[in-house]
């Protein structure tokens, strides 16, 4: 051989320490997975203390201005509220007009604003269109409406270029104590803010009628205040029923002889919203107030709108901050262990140098863990956590309050403080974006929260997820090189001329590509069956999940018959082993390409989807091989693969995790449908990303039923791509502002590049 | 003793001389002598608020008649007058809105004085074409000295415009710029009260007490210029300069409980109470002094209304008060004369003006005007045709859209002839001027009337346009649009693509998003005047007269916040550090391709390689195939080259460097 003759010269470091990892892939795959697993559950350790960021919101710089005479006021507004319950229904506006002629005796502007919920209709090139242009022509019944009232109050010496928005859903057909509560909340603060002086931006309060759902009012209401339509499309429906045109008919004539305007009204660019619900969940200990931040596709508001609102809160009104958790995580033991094994680390450490701060008190970990899941969840999910998330769609930064008064809020005395305190929070919330020069941007967009003070900011979870896909691209490599090698030992043993052969040995992995290109082709295909289902009249969520699969094995078939014809001509083993290195490589390049590329758009959707896919990508192996060998470690690998894509069959993770949340006895298969349903609605990259994964079983399984090994990795690619087309999508919907950021920021390097 | 006679002849004679000279002055033409006249108009609103309405002028005669030398004129603006050849000029200071809705938008007061927040300067200059543009710099740095404004902001290219038709009539030597950030303040209103011949000291000026003026909703302070053109000899033929101050206050009012609206009064309210201070007297060199009590037409129907349902009572009042009091309400001072609005073809009752004059006032007997309010009433001001409001639409930092909203009041309705409603035509102007980087597409010019889009060719009237320029010029559109008389609403929107800006275009505050100005609405068919009697002796009240022009009714919209890209603007640091690197990696690499010998390289190797090979390299090397599970025979292998990358040598010496580490770290601090 030509190597051993001479020693070859020595390369260049970088290359040497490439070639070592590639050529040690197995344990360096298995070191950084591990280490990528260990980061993330490391995370609630290294999370830091919130700070806030822009020194413009001076929060709690000025004592709160409400007073126990608004609280009054505001306590009348709820008696008058709940009093309407039991008066005979008759239009159906009747709390609409009791809180607009509230917020005209404020002096405030009154419009009603009417719509139709959005129909959550699934339409396969949404995902790739702006989410503007999803109006769909509506045939709507006159019943299935919604009227919202909104209130603006305009800053007295302000330019009105910009607004703060106040919502309160509460259901029109039937006002609960609480959701009046909520309403006398911003009521107080709404009275207080019409009369104030130092007022920049002007208020909006929005009181979304959340009959047909509080989201739908929400974005009903910003698209119709951002993406109006003029022509008279839905008109012609408001006139075919009477009773929305009996809305504007019966116009109070009041002695101020102004009337609510039938148009609708505007105020500026939106700075921040803030949306308010009271909920009676009768806390023992104390006045509650939860925050929820996650938007569609894990979008955050910024950091700096949760840390006046944690600031104030703790500090001037004494609630109990509290973040979403998932609470069957807290009483896991092994999550319980894994803290106190952190703690005594941590105590060690500091015993050592007392400067070394590592380590928290295990109930805090295990709290962290427990928050951090659920904000992962959340934001892997896209599925916006109440109405904030419409806001995020249009720029604006949003989060709930969600207030829970502590014991039952029956006697006055208790709901007086109540009101007192909430409207206190909020005052000062508004009172600091109110302050603000420039919109948020001081302080981070993308952070996990492990508790309410507390968060991971980018630059610390990327590591647990660069950990975790960094095997990829090695092990792709080793394996195109072994396979690459393989060959040319085999030519050299032929001693065969075989010129052509060597010269398109470069070209193997076009081949590949080509395969899971087709694969991933008949993944788009079958995500897109759901919208000609959808077209089934009459179908039950079973029904048509049962059709879905179906119709996906089927073009499954078609797919495979299609694709295994050009494979028929190779027959050695060897050659057929060689091709399926590089076909396993190809597939682990596009998954890696897309995890990285989902991990700019939505983080949390690539870490779940690297936990899910890194191991199978490295495990997987033709089952054929492995049964005909029969080896122990083989036969185990296969169990291995079997169980991992089972679980990473998309109903069946479902299954298992509503299973492990709620038990076993409620499930149904329908269910799945109803969730992917809900997904399309949200037009959450989720969906693409379980149909990607399903696609994968789909594909496992129809090769384990025709026992061909060499499609075996035709499942890898599959998800690989519609990974990829994910991205697209995302890149559309939530990329391109940033992109187009980004673009500037290159021409800005080059110019002063040129300058310099 | 002798001393105080010789005094008292001088002064004589002193008085005697001017009087001679100022009737001399006088005989030659009515505006020979400088004059100055002050004015407040008093209005109450709907709203419960008080719109207080002060109104100075100052005429200055040609300079010919008494050369460079003014008595009242301030002489500061004379100069501007002179240097720049101003044909006519406004500047005007706001905060605030003015609210079209609650407060009016018909009348002259609105029409002329309500303007968009921040600065606005509009100049017509009577020198040739090609001086405009440096009069008008030149302009705004005078200016922005003489009130203490960033008015020189407008110098540049970018943020003025010449518009055509769509503003003023005066075409071609028109300059127009608005700078809406612009914070007013005191220290602009210092130097405008400067010009005044008795500055805040005395006459009515004295009520503007700051704290009392600036707590108000509204605040606007004007200066309009009139030069009264400029002959071919060059020879000026006198100025006016009118300032005014437009506020609208919120009387103090105990906070009450709110209430059944039925019962809720307007708030009564007298000078003190709103400005906190009384007037004593007139300024002394002005002509007149005068306040005025405005009644809005609506508000007189109403009242007459009100009386006719209890007529017996009404009786009673008149009897007992005179003019002091109205039905409903009652003035602390006796009005000298109370004027009728002569209104010809609407058929509502005529708006009142109840008249003060101050002179008579002293400081033992100041002036005092209060309103009491004896039974609650409610009405509205008088509307625009069309109500007129402007929003950003779409999201996003890409593209939006403009759109400009028109809500008929209905007034047109009831002011044309009701017979020709169906055929006629209401004809509005729209004046918009749009920074350079806010990217108009003005071909996407949609128009819908009554919720159905018009082709534009029926719509527009006339349109003119000059499309922004990178870095030069804003993009600016007039437009003549053309609605049936009968419209309920219109829109028309127009959509632009967000630019971007180098980095040092910035303003500090970028994150904020950038501005478009107010767009200028108006309505050429319909006139603000108002008529109070037909007296010719009325005609010398300043602000009568005023009310008097046919000026047509102008309404502005809001001023839009645009969101636009900000860069990182730590991004600098970045590029340095990346650029660096990059010299680097280029420098580092010719270097090396300059002076390497590849020969001598691998002779270099090969000796090396012969003598590699240590006890502890083999051992480890052993090791480390041991641990890989792979043939020892790795020299040939690729791996080989792999195991070898970890030399004992540099073990060690990590190894070692990491020792002397600790135990530096744990025993020598």
């Amino acid at each position: 051989m030509a190597e051993t003759e001479a020693p070859r010269p020595r390369q260049r470091p970088i290359v040497r320490l490439g070639i070592f990892l590639i050529s040690h892939s197995f344990s360096f795959s298995v070191v950084c997975c591990t280490a990528g697993v260990l980061a993330l559950l490391l995370l609630p350790i290294l999370a830091k203390n919130t700070y806030i960021s822009e020194n413009a919101l001076m929060p709690g710089s000025a004592n709160p201005m409400l007073s126990n005479q608004d609280v009054l006021e505001a306590n009348r507004f709820v008696k008058d509220l709940i009093a309407l319950n039991s008066k005979p229904r008759g239009s159906g506006i009747e709390s609409q007009r009791l809180i607009a002629q509230y917020m005209k005796d404020l002096g405030a502007e009154v419009n009603y604003h009417k719509f139709h919920p959005q129909i959550t209709q699934f339409h396969p090139l949404q995902f790739f269109s702006s989410p503007d242009s999803g109006t769909v022509e509506r045939n709507i019944s006159c019943s299935f409406h919604g009227v919202n009232t909104v209130g603006i109050t305009r800053a007295p010496r302000g330019d009105g270029k910009e607004a703060i928005v106040l919502v309160t859903p509460y259901n029109s057909q039937k006002i609960k104590q609480a959701e009046a509560l909520s309403l006398g909340t911003a009521y107080s603060v709404f009275s207080l803010l019409s009369r104030v002086t130092w007022l920049a931006k002007d208020i909006i309060w929005l009181v979304s009628d959340s009959q047909h759902g509080e989201y739908a009012a929400v974005s009903a209401w910003l698209r119709d205040y951002h993406i109006p339509m003029f022509t008279r499309l839905h008109t012609v429906n408001a006139e075919t029923c009477p009773d929305i045109n009996y809305l504007y008919d019966v116009r109070d004539n009041s002695v101020t002889g102004r009337k609510i305007y039938d148009g609708f009204k505007r105020a500026g660019t939106m700075a921040a919203a803030l949306v308010i619900k009271v909920v009676d969940r009768s806390e023992t200990f104390d006045d509650n107030l939860n925050i929820y931040a996650e938007a569609s596709n894990g979008q955050m508001p910024n950091l700096d709108l949760i840390n006046i609102v944690n600031y104030l809160a703790v500090h001037r009104q004494g609630f109990r901050v509290k973040v979403e958790k998932l609470w069957s995580l807290l009483d896991s033991k092994w999550l319980k262990n894994l803290g106190e094994l952190f703690e005594s680390v941590g105590q060690v450490v500091s015993s050592i140098n007392p400067q070394w701060k590592f380590g928290i008190p295990a109930a805090d970990y295990t709290e962290g863990i427990a928050t951090l899941a659920s904000s992962l969840y959340n934001q892997a999910l896209g599925v916006p956590t109440g109405p904030h998330g419409a806001f995020r769609d249009y720029q604006v930064d949003a989060i709930t309050l969600e207030l829970s008064p502590r014991a039952s809020v029956d006697k006055i005395i208790r709901q007086n403080d109540f009101l007192l305190r909430g409207g206190r929070l909020i005052e000062g919330v508004i009172l600091s974006v109110n302050n603000l020069l420039e919109k948020f941007h001081q302080s981070f967009f993308l952070y996990l929260l492990t508790s309410p003070g507390k968060f991971v900011s980018v630059g610390v979870y990327m590591i647990a997820f660069a950990l975790l896909v960094a095997p990829l691209p090695m092990v792709a490599a080793s394996l195109y090189a072994d396979a690459i090698n393989l060959n040319s030992s085999q030519n050299n043993e032929k001693t065969v001329a075989d010129e052509p052969g060597t010269a398109l040995r470069s070209l193997k992995w076009v081949n590949a590509a080509k395969k899971v290109f087709v694969v991933h082709l008949w993944g788009s295909v079958v995500s897109l069956l759901p919208y000609f289902i959808c077209q089934i009249p009459n179908r039950s969520p079973t029904v048509s999940f049962i059709i879905w699969f179906l119709l996906s094995v089927l073009s499954f078939f078609i797919m495979f018959l299609i694709l295994a014809s050009p494979f028929s001509h190779a027959k050695e083993s060897q050659l057929h082993l060689r091709e399926w290195a590089i076909l396993k490589s190809v597939t682990m390049s596009a998954t890696f390409i897309g995890l990285c590329l989902m991990s700019v758009i939505n983080f949390s959707t690539a870490e779940l989807g690297g936990l899910l896919l890194v191991p199978m990508c490295l495990m997987a192996q033709p089952m054929r091989r492995d049964i005909r060998v029969g080896s122990l470690s083989t036969l185990s690998r296969l169990a291995y693969n079997l169980v991992f894509c089972l679980i990473g069959f998309p109903p069946v993770t479902f299954v298992l995790l509503k299973g492990a949340f709620e038990g076993f006895n409620s499930i149904n298969v329908g269910d799945f449908w109803c969730w992917v349903e809900s997904l399309w609605a949200w037009s959450s990259a989720t969906y693409l990303y379980i149909e990607g994964i399903l696609y994968l079983f789909g594909a496992e399984r129809g090769s384990t039923i025709t026992r061909n090994s060499r499609s075996e990795e035709a499942y890898l690619a599959i998800c690989q791509l519609v990974l990829l087309i994910l991205c697209v999508d995302s890149f559309r919907k939530v990329v391109h502002p940033h992109m187009v950021r980004t673009v500037r920021m290159l021409n800005h390097c080059i110019v002063l590049a040129r300058s310099l | 003793m002798a001393v105080r006679p010789l005094r008292q002849f001088l002064l004589l004679y002193l008085i005697l001389f001017c009087r001679f000279f100022y009737s001399n002055a006088a005989l030659g033409s009515v505006t020979d002598e400088e004059e100055f006249s002050e004015e407040l108009l008093l209005r109450p609103l709907p709203d419960r608020k008080v719109l207080a309405h002060f109104h100075f002028e100052t005429r200055a005669p040609p300079t010919a008649s008494n050369g460079r030398h003014h008595h009242l004129f301030p002489k500061a603006i004379s100069q501007l007058v002179q240097k720049f050849r101003i044909k006519e000029m406004e500047l005007s200071f706001t905060q605030g809105r003015w609210n079209y809705e609650r407060w009016g938008g018909f009348d002259p007061v609105p029409s002329n004085n309500a303007k968009p927040p921040g600065v606005e300067l509009w100049a017509v200059f009577d020198v040739p074409h090609y001086q405009v543009d440096a009069s008008w710099k030149n302009l705004t740095h005078a200016l922005s000295g003489l009130f203490c404004a960033s008015i020189n902001f407008l110098e540049s290219s970018t943020s003025y415009s010449a518009p055509q038709w769509g503003f003023h009539s005066a075409s071609g030597n028109l300059r127009y710029g608005t700078l809406p950030r612009e914070a007013v303040c005191t220290e602009n209103l210092t130097p405008w009260l400067k010009l005044l011949p008795c500055r805040d000291k005395a006459g009515i000026s004295a009520l503007m007490d700051r704290p009392s003026i600036y707590k108000g909703f509204y605040h606007s302070q004007r200066l309009h210029l009139t030069g009264k053109g400029f002959d071919s000899d060059g020879v000026d033929s006198g100025i006016v300069l009118q300032q005014t101050l437009t506020v609208v206050l919120q009387p103090n009012e105990k906070r009450t409980p709110v209430t059944s609206l039925e019962t809720k009064f307007q708030p009564s309210w007298s000078l003190t109470s709103i400005f906190g201070r009384k007037v004593s007297g007139s300024c002394v060199l002005a002509k007149s002094s005068t306040v005025y009590l405005q009644l809005d037409r609506d508000l007189v129907a109403e009242l007459k209304n009100l009386q006719k349902h209890n007529e017996i009572a009404v009786a009673e009042n008149v009897n007992y008060e005179g003019l002091r009091s109205g039905y409903g309400f009652q003035l602390s001072v006796e009005p000298d004369k109370v004027l009728e609005e002569v209104n010809g073809s609407h058929g509502t009752s005529p708006s009142l003006l109840y008249v003060f004059s101050v002179e008579k006032h002293s400081e033992s007997e100041p002036f005092d005007l209060g309103l009491t309010w004896k039974i609650p009433v409610a009405w509205s001001c008088q509307q625009a045709p069309l109500h007129a409001s402007r929003f950003l639409m779409g999201s996003g930092n890409e593209r939006g859209a403009i759109a400009i909203s028109f809500e008929s009041t209905r007034l047109s309705e009831w002011l044309l002839h009701s017979d020709a409603i169906d055929s006629c035509e209401l004809p509005v102007k729209i004046f918009q001027v749009v920074p350079w980087y806010i990217k108009v597409y003005y071909h996407t010019l949609q128009v819908y009337v009554d919720e159905q889009q018009q082709a534009i060719s029926d719509v527009v009237d006339k349109i003119h346009v000059s499309p922004s320029e990178d870095k030069v010029s804003p993009g600016m559109m007039e437009m003549i649009l053309k609605f049936p008389c009968r419209m309920k609403s219109a829109v028309a929107t127009l959509e632009f693509d967000k630019g971007f800006l180098h980095i040092d275009e910035y303003p500090p505050d970028a994150n904020q998003g950038f501005d478009i100005p107010s767009a200028v609405i108006s309505y050429p068919d319909f006139y603000s005047s108002t008529q109070f009697g037909d007296d010719k002796s009325l005609e010398a009240l300043p602000i009568l007269a005023k009310f008097q022009e046919n000026n047509s009714v102008v309404s502005y919209t809001e001023v839009l916040l645009v969101p636009l890209t900000t860069p990182d603007f730590s991004m600098p640091y970045n590029v340095i550090t990346i650029t660096c690197t990059i010299f680097a990696l280029y420098f580092g690499s010719l270097l090396n391709v300059l002076r390497r010998r590849v020969g001598e390289e691998e002779r270099f190797l090969k000796s090396k390689d012969a003598k590699k090979g240590g006890p502890i390299s083999q051992f480890l090397s052993k090791l480390s195939a041991k641990l890989t599970g792979r043939p020892l025979e790795t020299p040939q292998s690729p791996t080989s080259t792999s195991s070898s990358f970890i030399s004992s040598k540099l073990i060690l010496k990590v190894v070692l460097v990491a020792g002397i580490a600790i135990v530096w770290h744990f025993y020598l601090e």
